[in-house]
């Protein structure tokens, strides 16, 4: 599943010419603080029994009660919206390059590409 | 008494929130960002179908709005999952976007 939003959100990167990756303590310091908040969500909603994991299809190797792959959960989830977040800003700049100003807060990418 | 569905709320409250009066970014009042979570949200239907649908996670019928039984749709659960899970996703990746926004035009002002 983390593999589907894998393939399906990094050719975004490429196709949109992203500035995303060459900013990687940007990606960082945006993906830790929602990542940490939900895993400690998580940590205590697990170990309250609000929800678990099939051992039968989760790796079987756990950190303090979660799957592995449930820690990749949190930073690939937030990166696939990031870069859709980043190829939506593309293509709403695209879209209003020649028409009036755009009504809404749209990201000047230009600034962030590294020259 | 539906812990889940009090804290999936509370979520969607701190980072709306968050989004609009502590990093000021804005976004919900944005088209960019609804227009990303509209693509967004379709593919956590699919993924989280399937991770929900499989039985890979499991919820308490205690902890969430139906009855904890697994089905497509009603029982307190949209395309397998547990509607709160959409709060959940709406959350984690609102927060995310805001702070990588919010770092961005930070990085802007100080170069």
């Amino acid at each position: 599943m983390l593999a589907f939003v894998l393939i399906g959100a990094l050719p975004l990167h490429r196709y949109y010419r992203l500035s995303v990756f060459r900013q990687p303590l940007r990606v960082f310091l945006a993906i830790v603080p929602a990542a940490g908040l939900f895993i400690v969500w998580d940590l205590v909603a697990t170990a309250a029994g609000q929800w678990h994991f099939d051992p039968a299809q989760t790796f079987a190797a756990r950190w303090w009660g979660l799957p592995l792959e449930e820690y990749a959960f949190f930073v690939v989830i937030p990166l696939a919206g990031i870069l859709t977040f980043e190829a939506v800003s593309v293509v709403c700049a695209r879209l209003h390059e020649s028409g009036p100003p755009a009504p809404t807060i749209i990201p000047d990418r230009t600034n962030f590409d590294a020259s | 008494m539906n812990s889940y569905t009090t804290a999936a709320t509370l979520a969607v409250l701190v980072a709306i929130l968050a989004d609009l009066f502590i990093l000021r970014t804005a976004l919900v009042r944005s088209r960019v960002w609804w227009t990303a979570y509209a693509i967004i949200v379709a593919f956590q239907l699919i993924t989280n179908g399937w991770l929900t649908g499989r039985g890979i996670v499991r919820y308490s019928g205690n902890a969430i709005l139906g009855s904890g039984r697994i089905v497509f749709l009603g029982d307190g659960r949209i395309a397998y999952a547990p509607v709160e899970d959409l709060a959940f996703g709406f959350a984690l990746v609102l927060l995310s976007c805001a702070a990588w926004v919010w770092l961005g035009a930070r990085i802007r002002s100080t170069r």
